[in-house]
């Protein structure tokens, strides 16, 4: 039952259009519709939420502002105060960020006998992989092919991806399965060991594999182990914050901080990976994150700073159903999956607005334009939402579905008393993904040598809009993808010497001359949530 | 005016509005959280909370970031509980009976008194699953044990000195990899990818990704849709 008394009377006219909700084949939106609904809508479009960068490699491109403040913010390192000369680790292949991509490019690398080292800001398996819910994609079934999968993830992002990374991904993603299955990942199955697969937005075969509705942590909780299981080194509470180059201009480690104690430490290594994954804790818009604690786009101001390009930095992913209610999980993200199980979205008249598996970025724009131009949402003190009608999954497939399938959400709102098999749930888009990032090439390359980037730190792969399911699918494709190159390329490279952090006073010079030196330190490290 | 409660942060009192889990009221009194402060979903267990209500005997495990502050909450964290992870070759050991003999020999020495299971915050059956492992039954350890988020309060809590959540996390993983059927057409596609049958195809749909775009929005806009 809900706090709110309004509520559990607004929820009975979910109720009572359940039935015929239920055998509604809503109709999917034309191209033409779509467009012009993300352009009214979507927050992408709001023009003066975005700032025009003045100094770097994408100059004169507009960016999000809170990003932008970052990319030109302050570095966190005195270059005059660094020993360079005499580093605290010494490695192949440093891999900066502990989630799923960085997880999997240390069991690559260390497969190809390369000595690689972890360092992590929090712990291991702190990242957004450990958060995703619903699954991931892979073309593995009779009537589906990674060519029919390409054309779902190019369409679905806008076509505006790289055709090569679009390819990696889909051609790579059977493989992926398989060898995470083989790290005893424990997918959902039937009996005779087919997948036990279903939709997710904008996919045109039901490709979507799943641990319940714990995929992401069931991945990220094995890689982890494996990761130990191999003694790879991972030091965590430890944060990059600049990186170092040579004197030819190559990655060539990086300069950490101890979280704790603030102590300053420098690694050197023969090639250097960035898998620091997303920037949901910088709010763009104000908005509330799905995202993780430290998901504060620190790999793009190291590689920003070394001169790696962005890509796409414009685009960002705000996942249609945020929990909308109540305010102890504001934000937190329900899974797709409850669509693909079934659950339509419901307005306060109890309609039906739109198919409840349009792309996201679509779907997300529909649930504001309800909230806002319609005025058909439903209002609480947190503000608006609509209806996700959750009690009609067991409708149609049976009791007992929810606990079975998705686990974790019947118990997040369980505790707030709201038991969703029973009763409809309020959502809103919440911030849940950078669709661009780190521009790289299929070996996982950013332009500058020696540098590599793979998982959400990186862009290019999904376009303007990434499909549910692709990004589980993309940590893992080219997080195991970067661990192969970084390693092939650290056996062809020798110790690297005169290590500089020359390119920071550069960077502080070009800001200085433009005018946009400011006093905000960056990375961020982590968001500011403690009440002054 | 909001409704303001009084809790205890390690014993020391703070009044907080209603309302707040344990993590945001530590933040509401002014803790800039590294430790202790994970996912904030309730999915990675790094913010695992022991707490009791004053006057009350019962100790209660729980997840920071889920759980709801309460008037008089004395309020204790658990960033870090030392959990021992044997380590093994995935690839070398066998499902058998003999492993979790061999790798956690403590779990026999269970004495049956359920603080694990009261202590969970996923509210897991967790001396059920560890009878289950005890058995070698790993894949019904694996199903009890599937949405545990390793957080340690079980291991906190218990006197034979188990790390309850690695012996899932290797039930588990024997589970996912020698005991769940294998997927058949999973390995035939893995298998048509090595030998090149989309290579042709993929590179027309590539070629045409850069000059003939019109195509390819035609060819997703029609696509077919499984039902």
């Amino acid at each position: 039952m809900y706090k709110i008394e309004k509520l559990n009377e607004l929820a009975k006219k979910v109720a009572e259009k359940r039935p015929e909700n239920a055998v509604l084949e809503p109709r999917r939106m034309t191209a033409e519709e779509k467009d012009a609904l993300l352009a009214e809508f979507h927050p992408d479009y709001k023009q003066d939420e975005f700032t025009v960068l003045s100094a770097g490699v994408n100059k004169g491109e507009k960016i999000p502002t809170q990003l932008a403040d970052l990319l030109q913010g302050k570095s966190r390192v005195d270059v005059s105060k660094i020993d360079l000369s005499n580093p605290d680790y010494d490695t192949d292949v440093l891999i900066i960020g502990g989630g799923g991509a960085g997880s999997s490019c240390a069991i690559e690398a260390d497969n190809v006998g390369a000595r690689a080292m972890i360092v992590t800001k929090l712990r291991i398996g702190d990242a957004n992989t450990m958060m995703a819910e619903g699954g991931i994609q892979a073309a593995d079934k009779p009537n589906d092919s990674p060519l029919i999968h390409y054309i779902d993830a190019f369409g679905g992002g806008h076509f505006a991806a790289k055709p090569e990374l679009v390819k990696k991904l889909v051609t790579d993603a059977p493989d992926a399965i398989q060898w995470l299955n083989k790290l005893g990942v424990e997918f959902d199955k039937e009996p005779d060991g087919t997948m036990i697969t279903t939709h997710g937005g904008g996919t045109s075969r039901k490709r979507m594999h799943a641990c319940k509705d714990y995929s992401g942590a069931e991945i990220m909780r094995t890689l982890r182990d494996e990761v130990i299981n191999r003694g790879i080194p991972v030091v965590d509470f430890t944060s990059a914050i600049e990186i170092i180059l040579d004197e030819n201009g190559k990655a060539s480690g990086a300069v950490l901080m101890n979280m704790e104690t603030k102590e300053i430490l420098v690694a050197r290594a023969k090639t250097v990976v960035i898998a620091t994954g997303g920037a949901g804790r910088l709010h763009y818009q104000g908005f509330p994150t799905s995202n993780h604690y430290g998901a504060t786009a620190d790999g793009l101001i190291l590689g920003y700073r070394v001169g790696a390009k962005l890509l796409y930095a414009d685009t960002l992913q705000y996942h249609p159903t945020g929990t909308g209610y109540p305010e102890q999980i504001f934000g937190a993200l329900v899974t797709e999956k409850v669509r693909s199980l079934g659950a339509k979205l419901v307005n306060i008249d109890g309609e039906v607005f739109m198919h409840p598996l349009e792309t996201r970025d679509v779907t997300a724009a529909s649930i504001i334009r309800e909230c806002t131009a319609r005025d058909k949402g439903i209002e609480t003190n947190l503000g608006k939402a609509v209806w996700l009608d959750t009690p009609m999954i067991e409708y149609k497939h049976g009791e007992g579905t929810i606990e079975k399938r998705i686990p974790a959400m019947l118990r997040m709102f369980g505790k707030y008393g709201i038991d969703i098999r029973k009763e409809p749930i309020l959502v809103y888009p919440t911030l849940h993904y950078q669709n661009g990032g780190l521009e790289i090439n299929d070996r996982c390359e950013t332009g500058v040598e020696n540098l590599y980037a793979c998982g959400e730190v990186a862009g290019g792969i999904h376009g303007r809009n990434r499909l549910m399911g692709n990004s589980l699918l993309d940590v893992i494709v080219f997080g195991r993808n970067a661990g192969i190159y970084a390693s092939e390329k650290a056996k062809n490279t020798d110790i690297p010497e005169n290590l500089t952090l020359a390119h920071v006073e550069k960077f502080n010079r070009e800001l200085a001359e433009t005018g946009v030196a400011s006093d905000v330190l960056s990375p961020m490290l982590l968001p500011k949530y403690a009440r002054k | 005016m909001e409704n303001m409660l009084d809790i205890y942060l390690f014993g020391k009192k703070y009044s907080v509005p209603s309302g707040l889990t344990i993590m945001t009221a530590m933040e509401y009194a002014g803790y800039e959280l590294v430790r202790g402060c994970g996912c904030r979903n309730g999915f990675c267990g790094a913010c695992a909370t022991i707490y009791r209500i004053k006057g009350e005997s019962q100790l209660h495990g729980c997840l920071a970031c889920q759980t709801e502050i309460q008037e008089n909450m004395y309020v204790a964290t658990l960033p870090f509980f030392p959990l021992e992870k044997r380590v093994y070759n995935i690839e070398e050991i066998k499902p058998d009976q003999q492993i979790m003999m061999q790798l956690y020999p403590e779990i026999y020495s269970c004495i049956g008194c359920n603080a694990c299971t009261k202590a969970c915050t996923q509210e897991l059956n967790v001396m059920q699953y560890i009878a289950y492992a005890q058995r070698g039954e790993y894949d019904k350890c694996a199903e009890e044990s599937f949405d545990c988020v390793m957080c340690g309060v079980c291991s906190s809590r218990c006197p034979a000195e188990i790390s309850h959540p690695q012996v899932a996390m290797l039930a588990r993983r024997l589970n996912g990899k020698y005991i769940a059927p294998e997927c058949g057409h999973l390995s035939e596609r893995v298998g048509e990818i090595k030998e090149g049958i989309f290579d042709e195809k993929m590179a027309e749909l590539m070629a045409k990704s850069v000059d003939s775009l019109q195509e390819i929005k035609d060819m997703y806009n029609s696509r077919e849709i499984e039902k």
